[in-house]
């Protein structure tokens, strides 16, 4: 071989050298810098959530500001970060620096401990209420009037309704809403998993369309004018009445739903490497506060305070909630039965 | 490698190879590699499950048929409006043809959100097509209209120099020479269109294959249905599931490397019969 044909090979080889010696010297860099950082020094701290406690955390995060400084002098700014919950937590996964996690389900938190072990197994026994600062549910946004009458899950799965609802594949929303109809059809039917079954599959058999997320499903719902009923979070549907008007569109608490329990952690491996963990943990016990649960309420989450709870009642209309511990023994386990590959949400598509 | 050298007249033949193989290495080969390395953690087994499972599968047809069906429609009204705007003059000819591009500027989310305002049964078009049983938003024929708008500009893009470059008096020694508008077309125009015509239809196929942003809005995502291949990806993702997603990545990379090679395949055989002849 000629010294102008080893030319390329020789260069290709070179740089890719240089490209390796490159990232080598910045990971040590970055190393060095989260050593010397200290407690004291931490001066933001990134808390990544799922998709609708935009607005919500937005205003806790000032709150804490506030409160933060007046206790210990410090300036201290939260970052948020806003996504579906799964890609969130993935993100964190792959090594997004989030000091604290706010998700839409226990699963998803679970998944930093399994893959990457980023918080310990028991995270969910640190913090009050399995680590639930405040809860919600599913209900169903309709259509003003209630044209297609809809007061039973059983109603919804009639010939001629159709749902909007996101796919519990990509969005974490869905699934509490899958687990809410599959509930309440195994409590009308004494949890008869065989007619549940059948119920859900009726059920998706009716939604037109799955989107990839709980806002996209409300868009679908309301601007394209598609569907008879939404079903999501408890939130999102008084969301929408203000958005679009409460003389379009009603909101209705189906007779038993699920008690949604969105989960907050710190993230162990993140806090300890910046020397964050202090004030991450006071972040995350700022939420269980009479003034984090009153920004809450006010944002249509049920606070778990008692007090602040009863003041707020007449907002949170009482209905029957079951537990996804209950009925599914926890969402690890409903995770595998009904959402994992094959799993009940599979086969409803499967072709017979 | 030695007759590549006699031949080559250039000066830095070894500096421009080295430079492209270096670049295609790190900006294409790399992430290909690791796309490959990964799915490699499955045994065959789990890799032929993966992606024969009948959901995969029907999103495989969804993916490549809209594909297929879009990219046809780009090659036939792409070849119009190339001929059009390189043949005809008239006003705001200029702001037309500025227009073309548009869609490769637009996020495609975008592009999805306004196709499916337009479409849906309450939309400017939609509202009309409702009443005549036509339903184009959340069906298969929604998937084909997003991917035809962003794949429309490569047709156009690769058909309208090489007309600018067809001499009309070709046209007009065909036409002197007795032959009809429709021959003149069939046997002067076309043999010279038909290459980049192509190429056109294979960047527009290609695109659509891996398109997602503007799909997952105008489509229902009905697993069977109108659920395309990438989605089924962020379906594995979701579940953590990386090797799997990539196991269905790498089937759809495989399939269009394929296509692709046979339509260039083509085009070679079919300029080799425009010589002889």
């Amino acid at each position: 071989m000629k010294l102008s044909q080893m030319f390329p090979l020789s260069l290709l080889a070179v740089t890719l050298i240089l490209a390796s010696g490159c990232k080598q010297s910045s990971t040590d860099q970055g190393s060095a810098t989260t050593q010397a950082s200290t407690d004291s020094q931490v001066s933001e701290i990134l808390n990544v959530s799922y998709d609708p406690t935009r607005e919500l955390y937005k205003e806790i995060n000032t709150a804490f500001a506030t409160d933060w400084k007046a206790k210990t002098g410090q300036d201290i700014s939260v970052k948020q970060s806003h996504g579906g919950s799964g890609k969130q937590a993935r993100a964190v996964i792959d090594g997004l620096q989030a000091d604290v996690v706010t998700l839409g389900l226990a699963y998803d938190i679970d998944a930093l401990h399994d893959h990457g072990d980023l918080v310990p197994a028991d995270w969910q026994k640190r913090l009050p209420n399995n680590s639930t600062p405040f809860t919600s549910t599913i209900v169903w946004l309709i259509r003003k009037g209630n044209p297609k009458n809809l007061k039973a899950w059983d109603d919804l799965v009639k010939d001629g309704v159709q749902i909007v609802v996101p796919n519990p594949k990509t969005s974490g929303g869905a699934r509490w809403a899958y687990l809410a109809a599959y509930g309440a059809a195994l409590q009308e039917n004494n949890n008869d998993d065989a007619k549940a079954r059948a119920f859900i599959t009726r059920f998706y058999g009716n939604v037109p369309v799955l989107d990839s997320g709980a806002r996209d499903a409300t868009v679908t719902f309301t601007k394209r004018g598609l569907g008879d009923v939404l079903v999501s979070w408890e939130n999102e549907g008084q969301l929408a009445l203000q958005e679009f008007g409460s003389d379009q569109y009603e909101v209705v608490y189906p007779p038993v739903s699920i008690l949604a329990e969105p989960p907050v952690s710190i993230v162990d491996k993140v806090v300890d490497d910046r020397g964050s963990r202090k004030v991450a943990e006071a972040y995350l016990n700022f939420l269980y506060t009479a003034q984090a649960q009153e920004i809450a309420a006010k944002n249509h989450y049920r606070p778990t305070d008692a007090s602040v709870a009863s003041r707020y009642a007449n907002q949170f209309p009482q209905i029957k909630l079951f537990t996804v511990d209950e009925l599914f023994g926890g969402w690890k386990k409903a995770q595998e039965t009904h959402f994992a590959d094959g799993g009940v949400f599979d086969q409803i598509y499967k072709p017979k | 490698m030695a007759q590549l050298k006699r031949h080559s007249v250039l000066p830095g033949f070894g500096l421009s190879l080295g430079y492209t193989l270096f670049y295609l290495s790190t900006i294409v080969l790399l992430p290909l590699a690791a796309l490959v390395l990964k799915t490699m953690h499955l045994t065959w087994g789990q890799f032929m499950t993966t992606v024969t499972d009948p959901e995969v599968l029907a999103a495989y047809r969804v993916s490549f048929g809209a594909s297929f069906v879009a990219a046809i429609l780009n090659a036939a009204i792409g070849l119009l409006v190339a001929w059009v705007l390189v043949r005809y003059r008239f006003f705001g000819k200029r702001f037309l043809d500025a227009m073309i591009d548009l869609p490769f500027a637009l996020p495609t989310a975008v592009a999805g959100i306004s196709l499916t305002t337009l479409y849906a049964k309450n939309g400017w078009i939609g509202r009309l097509l409702d009443p005549l049983g036509i339903h184009v938003a959340y069906t298969w024929s929604g998937i084909v209209l997003a991917l035809t708008f962003i794949g429309m500009p490569f047709v156009v893009r690769t058909i309208q120099p090489v007309l600018q470059d067809l001499d009309p008096e070709v046209e007009e020694a065909a036409a002197s020479l007795g032959a009809g508008r429709w021959l003149i077309f069939r046997r002067v125009v076309f043999p010279e269109v038909w290459p980049p015509l192509l190429t056109g239809f294979s960047l527009s196929f290609a695109r659509a294959v891996g398109e997602y942003g503007s799909v997952i809005f105008i489509a229902a995502n009905i697993p069977m249905k109108t659920e395309i291949a990438p989605v089924m990806i962020v379906k594995k993702l979701e579940e953590f599931q990386y090797s799997q997603a990539t196991a269905i990545a790498v089937v759809m990379l495989v399939a269009s490397f394929i296509i692709l090679l046979m339509i260039s395949l083509l085009q070679k055989w079919t300029a080799g019969r425009g010589v002889r002849r």
